[in-house]
């Protein structure tokens, strides 16, 4: 299967500042992919030269094939859902679906219609007095009833109550096995995205530190305990990716694709959410300990 | 129709907790020959987890020959897990309610029975394998 989302040193520079440096990237069609990291870490810009609205200063960046915006064509296959799921607050939900019906040659008004239907919305009703839940919904309603191949979603779900958090990504899910999309959404929190995606990116600091297949970093990573010592001496293959120490123990998150077979470690496998924060914890730039950068996660239950 | 449900804190994946489902379900007779699995759509949007969680699961369970998927119509059951043994569960519910009520007697609390029994059956099981 092709690729939805390729990068070859992909990079955006703001004036001085690096937003998103050296980013490469090959994901395969027909995955729900996590993008996580902290606020600022680089995710909506990654995300804006998916869609196109951002060109790249550094780099290539190809999705479905195609250059992000080429033409309507392009336009067509990719559905594009921006932080805080904005719609026009002085339109009625009917407005919004003449709107994408007007705008997208491939819309399946029928979808919308039953989709509005069966979330109870009225169609009559502005979309500046719906409920912050609701304009996710009407927002994703938009997103699938334009019938692209990859829907892209940033943050959609940050502003939600838990259980507008829910609905959504039931409504989201349910759509990629219908319609069977390729997604890609962004998220600060880890716990949001972790029964939803297969494939998972950890950008911080404007880098890409881990990408891949949820279940092939869950297998190859692996939390190590025992008595304290020095990390530097594992047995090559087995690449350090947080080390934590008291005065007698040492506790290592590794990641290797073979077996461990030390009698000394206490093994223990890792959630998603652990793995990620040990991305996160760990500097860019292990060569320069003068930089002594420590990006906060928010983990929420 | 069975019904799905996640426990964050099980220690075990999505896909391995829905495999046991249905085998729980197939042992105590909620399932039986023939009857359907939810569709991947209907767990999906249940549980608001990744589709190819669900694919999985229900391809290990094919695998295990205990079900079969008929392309477009869904998954069905076609072997069960529950046999004369069922007839034994009642009694044997009686005496474990019999012996729980013993253990509370005795002063044991819910996380002292959970640990005592927990480690008796790891003995057991470890000496039938000896």
């Amino acid at each position: 299967m092709s690729a939805v989302i390729q990068a070859q040193g992909l990079g955006k520079r703001y004036g001085q500042r690096w937003a998103l440096t050296d980013c490469t990237l090959d994901i395969p069609a027909r995955r729900v992919v996590g993008l996580v990291g902290p606020n600022g870490a680089g995710k909506t810009t990654l995300l804006n030269l998916a869609t196109g609205m951002l060109a790249p200063t550094s780099g290539s960046i190809r999705v479905l094939g195609g250059r992000p915006a080429e033409g309507p064509a392009q336009l067509a296959k990719v559905g594009f859902v921006a932080q805080d799921s904005p719609t026009y607050a002085g339109l009625s939900v009917a407005d919004h679906l003449k709107l994408g019906a007007r705008l997208n040659p491939g819309w399946d008004a029928a979808l919308a219609r039953e989709r509005i239907g069966r979330l109870g919305l009225d169609p009559a009703r502005r979309a500046g007095k719906l409920s912050g839940g609701q304009r996710a919904q009407l927002a994703l309603t938009l997103g699938i009833a334009k019938r692209p191949q990859l829907l892209i979603l940033d943050e959609p779900v940050a502003a939600l109550d838990p259980l507008a958090r829910r609905e959504f990504l039931q409504g989201l899910m349910e759509a990629t096995v219908e319609h069977q999309l390729s997604v890609v959404l962004s998220s600060h929190l880890v716990a949001d995205l972790e029964r939803a995606c297969d494939y998972l990116i950890v950008l911080v600091d404007s880098r890409v530190r881990v990408a891949g297949e949820v279940e092939e970093l869950l297998a190859t990573h692996h939390r190590l305990s025992g008595a304290r010592r020095d990390p530097t001496r594992l047995p090559a293959g087995q690449h350090v990716i947080s080390a934590s120490h008291t005065d007698r123990q040492t506790t290592l998150i590794i990641r290797t694709d073979a077996p461990i077979h030390d009698p000394a470690w206490t093994v223990s496998r890792l959630s998603l959410e652990d793995l990620v924060l040990a991305y996160m914890g760990t500097p860019n730039h292990p060569a320069n300990p003068g930089r002594n950068h420590r990006p906060t996660l928010e983990v929420q239950r | 129709m069975i019904e799905f449900h996640l426990d964050t804190r099980s220690g075990l994946s999505p896909y391995q907790q829905l495999v046991r489902q249905v085998r729980q379900a197939l042992r105590l007779g909620l399932l039986c020959e023939g009857d359907q699995l939810p569709t991947v759509k209907e767990v999906v949007a249940q549980l608001a987890i990744n589709p190819n969680t669900v694919l999985k699961a229900y391809r290990e369970l094919e695998h295990e020959g205990l079900v079969a998927a008929r392309p477009g119509v869904g998954t069905f059951v076609t072997a069960t897990l529950a046999d004369d043994s069922l007839a034994a569960h009642g009694p044997l519910r009686q005496e474990l309610r019999r012996w729980l009520a013993r253990a509370r007697r005795a002063g044991l609390d819910e996380e002292s029975i959970e640990a005592l029994f927990m480690t008796t059956f790891r003995t057991a099981s470890e000496e039938d394998i000896a």
